[in-house]
């Protein structure tokens, strides 16, 4: 039983700090936002150049063969970046779908070109009134000769506003909710019959919407049998904001520390008042038991026994719901006024926070899960 | 970074489980898996147990009896022996007084009570607080005065724990009055049958007795009971207090309560299922079951950090582990309290037989008292407040 890092992860970890610290300043974060695509092109060819954006992918695909430790800690300093540009939605997601569910062919044609920043993917899952259920899917797909055709509409597709190709889930059999006839779905979105519409999310990042009229597709893997590999990939995906969240909630902490020590009022530093300081040290408490989860998370998720993996994963998006939400409203509240500033930075973290709650499931939804699963299995 | 323990580890753990579930009496496991009260007879049987084979005082120095175990070590020993429900050695004796003797007494202290200590053949309490003096410990009054070749001792000390079953008690007392008040204070034992010596129970509100006022009266002890040198107790305190143990935050001991309440909700009926088949209660168990958890993942990386740095800085993580460790405890009791629904209400006296008609369950009379008595760890050992002072001095520096 360790917490160390590796060599390779403590390399991993300094050599990502220090692009954070050149490259993402509040005040450069700010140039990125206005570009464009709201995130820097520029940004991403360094992320490649870094090999950050093949990190879990092995080697005959253009990575590194990194785990779920490596995606956390590229995934913490991020947090600590506020980073926008679409790590989670092309590399975590996307990729992370093609790795577990694609082809051999699949992987070779897309993992290598994600890895140099040549393609950028995203995963379109989300539905009207699906919710938080991933086996909720009224997209359809159907077969036609050699190829398959999908109709139907997804929302909040993360990074989609960009994105070349797309992981689609769609029903090719069954009803909805029902587990069984769930696939997996590449689509290219710039073939007939995708319709998209792209937008800001409350966080300053980008998503969109897709309308598919009979859009062709290909299916990675089985066209009826993907969910267990969307579960586990979006399993990974929670275990990486949990580690995006504590970088977020470090910084919030730091951040109003810092403001407690320098701000005066009444002749001293507010941070001589005992109600203040015992709130920062409530926000330590939480940061700190978020921290662990996050680490447990990012371990479990590597477990190939679902429910185990699952109901730990969960716990952990409960802990850094809770702990992320009293970070938030306290860096806030402790703060004042200049909290509620856009020019002053505390605020972007919380609001980038108050997303992440609201991502593949809350804090109640998984809480609702946990429960349901029942005692944790002994370990072995 | 590797959640999994090692094979070594391992071989330890399944050692220390066999050890702790099948070398002591279960009637005493059974009382303290359910949260039972000890009587001194179980605890003194269990140490004995405990050091018959060596580890009463893993922790103290490898000369007097310790042992040469890593954190992980450590930290399965307490967590299997909680959960087994066997209770751990006198906490006065094996982290109080034994390490400060063992620190900064003389030989002779060292050769004539730690062994007693060790194997609990003299019980020791603790004579810290006082009526004037209970977070601001420094402003105690107790008075000790040199005359010849003894202390007289007069005051008063309260909130005494087990009092009623020690032989000695160790003290803080003021010997030097006109100095800055951490500076004239000594640490002193004193056989508590000396004249003068007086200790009154003080019963709380679950109807229990652990606690005592304990009265000097020109209390007269040999100058050679004073540990260390005079007018350093304050310094001796401090080493005490920040004996830092893991165990603090008791999570093997909430584990194992957490284990019993769903056991029982599996048997309690709500409507026409069991209490554990509702969701609404599934959540609030759950969601205990998650800061448990993180609890116990914090203590894990405090473990871990002590192995890397040889123990030596206190990780401010450690603070976490009391803070939030108490306020689980109470939470356990408050999920007891909700399991066991109406048949918390009958009050049964101590001593009263088991299973007498009527009353409810015998697990929902200890609810209440439970929950009571356990408003005491949020106060103890440093209230949370003092925690949080102490926390926000080593984030703020105020």
């Amino acid at each position: 039983m360790d917490f160390d890092l590796s060599d390779e992860q403590r390399l991993l970890r300094d050599s990502v700090d220090r692009l954070i610290a050149d490259r993402y300043g509040f005040e450069q974060r700010k140039q990125y936002a206005r570009e464009p695509d709201g995130w820097s092109r520029a940004n991403w060819a360094q992320f490649a150049e870094l090999g950050l954006l093949g990190m879990p992918f092995d080697e005959a695909h253009g990575g590194f063969g990194g785990g779920p430790v490596e995606t956390m800690l590229v995934m913490e300093s991020f947090g600590r970046g506020l980073v926008l540009e679409p790590y989670l939605a092309a590399v975590v997601l996307g990729g992370g779908l093609v790795r577990r569910a694609g082809s051999e062919a699949q992987k070779s044609a897309l993992l290598p070109r994600l890895a140099a920043g040549e393609l950028l993917l995203a995963f379109a899952q989300q539905e009207r009134t699906s919710r938080y259920d991933l086996a909720d899917v009224a997209t359809t797909a159907r077969a036609q000769g050699d190829s398959w055709r999908l109709d139907g509409e997804k929302s909040l597709v993360l990074h989609g506003d960009v994105a070349d190709t797309l992981v689609v889930a769609a029903r090719s059999s069954g009803e909805r909710r029902e587990r069984a006839g769930v696939g997996l779905f590449l689509v290219d979105t710039a073939a007939p019959g995708v319709a998209r519409h792209g937008y800001a999310t409350q966080d300053g990042l980008r998503a969109a919407d897709f309308s598919f009229a009979s859009a062709p597709a290909a299916p990675l893997g089985d066209p009826a049998g993907g969910l267990a590999a969307a579960e586990r990939v979006v399993d990974e995906a929670i275990a990486a904001l949990c580690a995006e969240a504590v970088g977020l909630m470090a910084e919030m902490h730091a951040i109003t520390v810092d403001y407690l020590k320098t701000r005066k009022q009444f002749g001293r530093a507010i941070g001589e008042f005992q109600v203040l300081q015992h709130r920062s040290v409530d926000m330590f408490v939480a940061l700190e038991q978020a921290r662990s989860m996050a680490m447990y998370a990012a371990m479990m998720s590597a477990e190939d026994d679902a429910p185990a993996r699952t109901r730990a994963v969960s716990a952990a998006k409960v802990q850094i719901g809770r702990s992320g939400r009293l970070i938030g409203q306290e860096a806030t509240q402790l703060h004042g006024g200049i909290a509620m500033t856009m020019e002053y930075k505390v605020g972007h973290y919380f609001k980038r926070m108050t997303m992440i709650e609201r991502m593949f499931g809350d804090t109640e939804h998984h809480l609702s899960r946990v429960a349901a699963l029942g005692d944790e299995p002994a370990p072995s | 970074m590797d959640l999994h323990f090692t094979a070594d580890e391992l071989a330890f753990r399944d050692e220390a489980r066999r050890f702790f579930r099948t070398a002591f009496p279960e009637s005493i496991r059974r009382k303290g898996l359910a949260g039972e009260a000890m009587g001194r007879a179980d605890i003194v049987t269990c140490q004995r147990i405990l050091n018959a084979r060596g580890w009463a005082v893993p922790h103290w120095p490898l000369a007097w009896g310790g042992q040469d175990w890593s954190p992980v070590q450590f930290y399965l020993y307490e967590d299997e022996m909680q959960q087994a429900g066997v209770p751990e050695p006198l906490s006065f004796n094996t982290t109080m007084v034994g390490p400060v003797i063992a620190a900064f007494g003389s030989d002779d202290q060292k050769r004539k009570f730690l062994p007693r200590i060790a194997n609990l053949d003299d019980w020791w309490c603790q004579g810290f607080s006082e009526p004037g003096a209970g977070s601001d410990l420094a402003a105690l009054r107790t008075r000790a005065e040199r005359r010849g070749d003894r202390w007289v001792i007069n005051g008063q000390k309260t909130w005494t724990t087990l009092a009623q079953y020690a032989d000695w008690i160790f003290l803080l007392v003021r010997t030097d009055p006109t100095v800055k008040k951490q500076q004239g204070i000594s640490f002193i034992l004193v056989d508590i049958t000396t004249p003068g010596v007086t200790v009154r129970p003080i019963e709380t509100i679950d109807g229990g007795h652990e606690v005592n006022e304990v009265f000097f009266d020109d209390v007269v002890v040999p100058a050679e009971n004073l540990v260390g040198e005079v007018n350093k107790g304050w310094d001796y305190a401090k080493f005490l207090l920040g004996n830092e143990r893991t165990g603090i935050a008791r999570v093997g001991t909430s584990k194992a309560r957490l284990k019993q309440i769903r056991e029982l909700a599996a048997l309690e009926f709500s409507g026409d299922r069991p209490l554990l088949e509702d969701p609404q209660f599934r959540r609030r168990l759950a969601a205990v079951e998650i800061e448990m958890k993180a609890l116990e993942l914090t203590q894990l990386r405090v473990v871990a950090d002590a192995r890397r740095h040889g123990g030596g800085k206190a990780n401010p993580a450690s603070s976490i582990l009391k803070l939030r460790g108490s306020e689980l405890q109470q939470a356990c009791t408050e999920l007891l309290m909700e399991v066991a629904g109406p048949w918390v209400l009958p009050y049964r006296p101590a001593g009263a037989r088991r299973n007498e008609p009527g009353g409810g369950p015998d697990f929902a009379h200890q609810a209440a008292p439970a929950y009571f008595n356990m408003r005491k760890v949020s106060i103890y050992a440093g209230s949370n407040e003092i925690q949080r002072n102490i926390v926000a001095k080593a984030i703020l520096g105020f």
